[in-house]
Parts: structure tokens; sequence; C-alpha cells
């Protein structure tokens, strides 16, 4: 989502945007203040979160590798291979895109649908540096609430959708 | 807040205990990762002063609902499902929008569609799983955001 190419435009835009702020304020224009209170406002909040936030994700981020959790997913079959899914969605950064090739890499290395299914679930509901954000600015109730809310529909859509394509004798298209 | 902080200040002690050099490791890498949100992330923040501004607090409850209408849960949810934006953004953005009393059932909604349901992420999940399973996928995930909307619904005034 970040790319090089498109910080310049960034720059510019906070370029304009302060010398308006500026202005605004030089020129007393109402409005102009208004909103650079509002991003003010709305840039204090953020600050006093971010800092702890992103020392969480970086310890995350040492302390529990992917690849150590898809070691021990395997083949093998049962309850256990969805608690280490969400095990191994925990830790998985930036949302369903990267999420896509993981699972895919999942049902190539033998997992079942059911199983990558609801790997995609997990990525979606239950990433922990989603989840440290999410409390930091909702409060820890509603991360609480909204995860034992979705962890067994995640597991249930998982398990209903997985078994109906297997039934149909559904296959992954090929990729290299 | 004050939580978060002691969270955080145990956190990395006990792990400076464990080992010393992966916590330096895990600083740097925090901090990377916050400085390489911090220009997307001040875009949206002047985005969003800006559009804040012009649209009136009443409209924005008007349309996303203090109460868990269902009106507002519709909106969030296919605002969610069409939207792409990075966790980092989407938190902030929901707690503005609660402040100005949009219901948690809706801020519910509108972030389980996002993390769940890609409409501009389709394509990509086609070419690795086929139509169908991401067509399904896509309806379940838009039909668990929806469920997880009405718990929060029931739960909303007495745990939250």
């Amino acid at each position: 989502m970040i790319k090089p190419k498109n910080i310049p435009l960034s720059a510019i835009l906070f370029a304009v945007f302060f010398i308006f702020a500026g202005i605004s304020l030089l020129i007393n224009f109402k409005p102009g203040i208004a909103i650079t209170k509002n991003f003010g406002l709305f840039s204090i909040q953020m600050l006093k979160v971010l800092p702890a936030v992103f020392i969480l994700i970086g310890l995350f981020d040492v302390w529990i590798k992917k690849e150590t959790v898809i070691k021990h997913l395997g083949k093998g079959g049962g309850i256990k291979s969805f608690m280490w899914v969400f095990l191994l969605a925990a830790p998985m950064a930036g949302g369903l895109l990267p999420g896509f090739p993981v699972a895919y890499t999942l049902y190539k290395k033998g997992a079942r649908l059911t199983v990558v299914l609801t790997f995609l679930g997990a990525v979606g509901i239950a990433r922990a540096p989603m989840v440290f954000f999410e409390s930091a600015f909702l409060g820890w109730r509603f991360s609480v609430i909204r995860i034992i809310a979705s962890i067994p529909l995640v597991v249930l859509t998982g398990i209903t959708l997985g078994k109906a394509l297997e039934k149909n004798k559904y296959t992954l298209p090929q990729k290299d | 807040m004050y939580i978060l902080y002691v969270l955080t200040g145990v956190a990395v002690i006990i792990s400076f205990l464990a080992n010393r050099k992966k916590t330096k490791k895990a600083l740097i890498i925090g901090l990377k990762k916050l400085w390489k949100i911090t220009p997307p992330f001040i875009s949206v923040l002047i985005s969003v002063a800006i559009v804040l501004y012009f649209v009136p607090d009443n409209m924005i409850i008007k349309y996303l609902g203090s109460a868990s209408s269902s009106f507002g849960v519709i909106t969030g949810t296919m605002i969610g499902s069409i939207a792409v934006m990075p966790g980092p953004i989407v938190y902030p953005l929901c707690k503005i929008l609660l402040d100005k009393g949009v219901s948690y059932t809706v801020i519910a909604a509108f972030s389980s569609s996002l993390m769940m349901v890609g409409i501009f992420t389709f394509p990509i999940e086609r070419t690795y799983f086929g139509t169908k399973f991401a067509v399904l996928r896509n309806i379940a995930s838009l039909f668990t955001a929806l469920i997880i909307a009405l718990v929060f619904s029931l739960v909303s005034g007495k745990l939250l």
C-alpha cells in the first residue's frame, strides 16, 4: 500500500496543507483555523497511542515467527489444525492481500480447503497488530467482544464452505 | 490508554530480560514500521480534518446512526466492503467516528467488513483460489460482519 513513488505526492500535500494552515492563522481565516484545529486534535490523539502500539508490533514480529507455525501445521487433520491456523494468522501483517499467497502455500503443502478458508477468516479478524490498534483506539472490551463473536463464525463458515467445495471436487486454479 | 503503556512496558522488560539483542531488533522494527506508515497517516488525518469540517456531525449521525439502526449498519458494511484501508488508519478513523456519536454496532460492522470482505482485492483472490471460492468466501464474510454487528447491538449498553 505504501510505495516509494507516492511519498513525493504526500510531501506536496503536507506542504500545501501547512502553508494553508499558516496563512489561515495569519489572516484569521475561520474555516482554515477550524480545519487546522481538527488536524491538531486528531494528531495528538494518534501520537498518544501509536508509539506503544508499534513497540508491541515490533516485539511480536521478533518473538513469533510465521515459519515456525507453518512447520507445525502439517497435514494433520482434526481440531488442532484450526488452532494452529489462528496462531499462524496472528503475526500476519497488512490484511487479506498478503494473506492470499500464504493461504495458497498452505493449500499446496497439503492443508484442506476448510483450513485454508478458516485461515483467511482468521487473517481478517485476529491479526495481532490489528488487535493492538483496535483495542488502543476502541477499548479492549470492544476487541474482546468482537473476537469472541468472530472466532466461532469464522471456523463455522470455514468448515461449511470448505466441506461444500470439497464435496464438489473443487480444485484451485493452477499457478506456477 | 494507561493499560496500553503498562502492557507495553511490561512486555519490553520481559523481552529485554529474555534477550537483549532481540528486544533491540524489535524496537527498531517497530520504529521503522511507524516511520513507514507516517506519510499515508498524515495524509489521511489531513483529509479527515477537511472532510469533517464540511460534513456536519448531524449528517454523519444521519447516515451512520447513533442508535443501532439497521440503516447505519448496512451503510457501514457497504463502505467497509468497498474501501481498502490499512489497520493503522482504520481504527483511528473509527475512534473519530465514535467520538462523533456513531454507535459501536456500526463501527463493528464497518471494521469487520473492511477486514474480511474485499471487492478491490477480489481479482487477486480469484487468480489464487478461483471465482467460486472467492465469491463464496466474500459472501460468507459479509454475513459474518453483519452477525458480528448484531452481537454488538445486543451487548452494547450492557458491556460497552
